[in-house]
């Protein structure tokens, strides 16, 4: 009934179709790259996160490390709340004694957290993030999201206002 | 009086008409697992998809290059010439993929397949059919119902990345924005979930629309050369605008509200 003729374009047109599904999800989408592998939760308590915002990338020198999950309000501090996975390729990599800080990719860029390694007393046992499974692990050393309208109080009035 | 009763009939009509348009859709859904109809919904893919996708391919590319260039000529003076890629590839996925395929798509097969059946009808091809005890329903219009949802999915699909590419070729080739800008910005805010699939989801939408506008216009389609012209015409008006509302409705629904 169908020629061969036929059932080749059809069979080239959903070979088409696929590429188009691959292309987009793994060079547009980039599914492929970031739900891979597996991950640890760590989270961080911040007075201001400016425009962070869910999905946005943790960077460690510029290489992105993991992904922000949850950003909330803590109901008693009432202070902002960020939860952050990191992939389990850097599992023990960081010392618990890390810093986060809330960063800005260029003038207008996007903001993001950057992570920055603490560092290991010589001869102590180290905790790492992630190392407490079950439980969720606060990073202590956070810097909060420059706010402009802060800044140019501060450069106003002096620094009296720190 | 009579207005009264005009409007009766033209309401019984409507209804009618809806009632019969449902009759047929449902025999074209239930007659899809015959195993035997296979081939023959192969060959429909041919026509109404395979015929479809030089004009998809052509249009998605230069849909996607002169997106880029307005896109970059506002950009650059803001220097976030660098949000060209998730700006062409969000536009692209939400919106102008689904959309513009779906348009194109009631245009160029819609119309096509209400032609073909209302000639069929008029030269008596599907009454000796029945007369052969072979129910229309399966042999015409499932393999046709089906082909058409089949294809406009994978079209809209193939239009995204050819305008994502042509994005490229105009962005990055020829204006000068960094590649590794393009395409990692890009990968940081299209999400595969809320734009692809989403995006996936309405060419489904309006490709069940398109197909059962035109198959029915076609089945309903007065057999003479004045009926089967302006059915074509009804098929191309009436999906194009069922698409352009249906694609505010699903955008309400899937980005609208939180």
């Amino acid at each position: 009934m169908t020629s061969k003729k036929t059932e080749l374009m059809v069979g080239i047109f959903v070979a088409l179709a696929l590429a188009a599904t691959l292309m987009l999800a793994l060079q547009v989408a980039n599914k492929g790259m970031s739900g891979s592998g597996e991950v640890y939760q760590v989270s961080a308590k911040f007075d201001n996160i400016g425009g962070l915002k869910a999905r946005s990338s943790i960077k460690v020198g510029g290489v992105v490390v993991g992904r922000v999950t949850r950003i909330y309000l803590d109901n008693q501090e009432l202070i902002p709340v960020v939860d952050m996975e990191i992939s389990a390729d850097y599992a023990r990599t960081f010392p618990e004694t890390s810093s986060v800080s809330i960063l800005t990719a260029g003038l207008l860029g996007e903001q993001y957290v950057g992570l920055t390694p603490g560092f290991v007393f010589p001869g102590e046992d180290p905790i790492y993030l992630g190392d407490k499974e079950g439980e969720t692990q606060f990073i202590v050393d956070t810097k909060s999201a420059i706010v402009l309208e802060d800044l140019i109080g501060q450069f106003l009035f002096g620094k009296d206002s720190d | 009086m009579n207005w009264l009763i005009n409007l009766g009939a033209s309401t019984l009509g409507k209804l009618s008409g809806l009632g019969n348009a449902s009759l047929m859709l449902w025999g074209g859904l239930v007659a899809f697992p015959r195993l035997k109809n296979i081939p023959l919904i192969i060959q429909q893919i041919y026509v109404v998809g395979v015929q479809s996708l030089l004009i998809i391919l052509v249009s998605g590319l230069f849909i996607g290059m002169v997106m880029a260039l307005q896109g970059y000529t506002i950009l650059v003076s803001y220097g976030a010439e660098g949000s060209l890629g998730p700006m062409v590839a969000l536009t692209l996925l939400r919106e102008l993929g689904p959309v513009v395929t779906g348009l194109l798509f009631a245009g160029r097969a819609g119309s096509a397949l209400t032609a073909e059946i209302g000639l069929m009808k008029a030269t008596e091809q599907l009454s000796s059919l029945e007369m052969m005890a072979v129910d229309p329903l399966r042999r015409i219009i499932a393999p046709r119902f089906w082909a058409g949802v089949i294809s406009m999915p994978m079209l809209a699909l193939i239009f995204s990345a050819v305008g994502i590419l042509g994005g490229h070729l105009v962005g990055v080739d020829w204006l000068g924005v960094d590649s590794g800008s393009y395409w990692s910005i890009m990968q940081a805010t299209v999400d595969w979930d809320k734009d692809v699939v989403n995006g996936v989801i309405k060419s489904f939408v309006f490709a069940l629309v398109v197909v059962w506008v035109a198959l029915y216009k076609g089945y309903s389609a007065i057999p003479t050369s004045e009926g089967i012209s302006k059915a074509t015409t009804e098929t191309v008006v009436f999906s194009s605008l069922a698409i352009l509302g249906l694609d505010f409705v699903l955008t309400a629904l899937m980005f609208g509200i939180n």
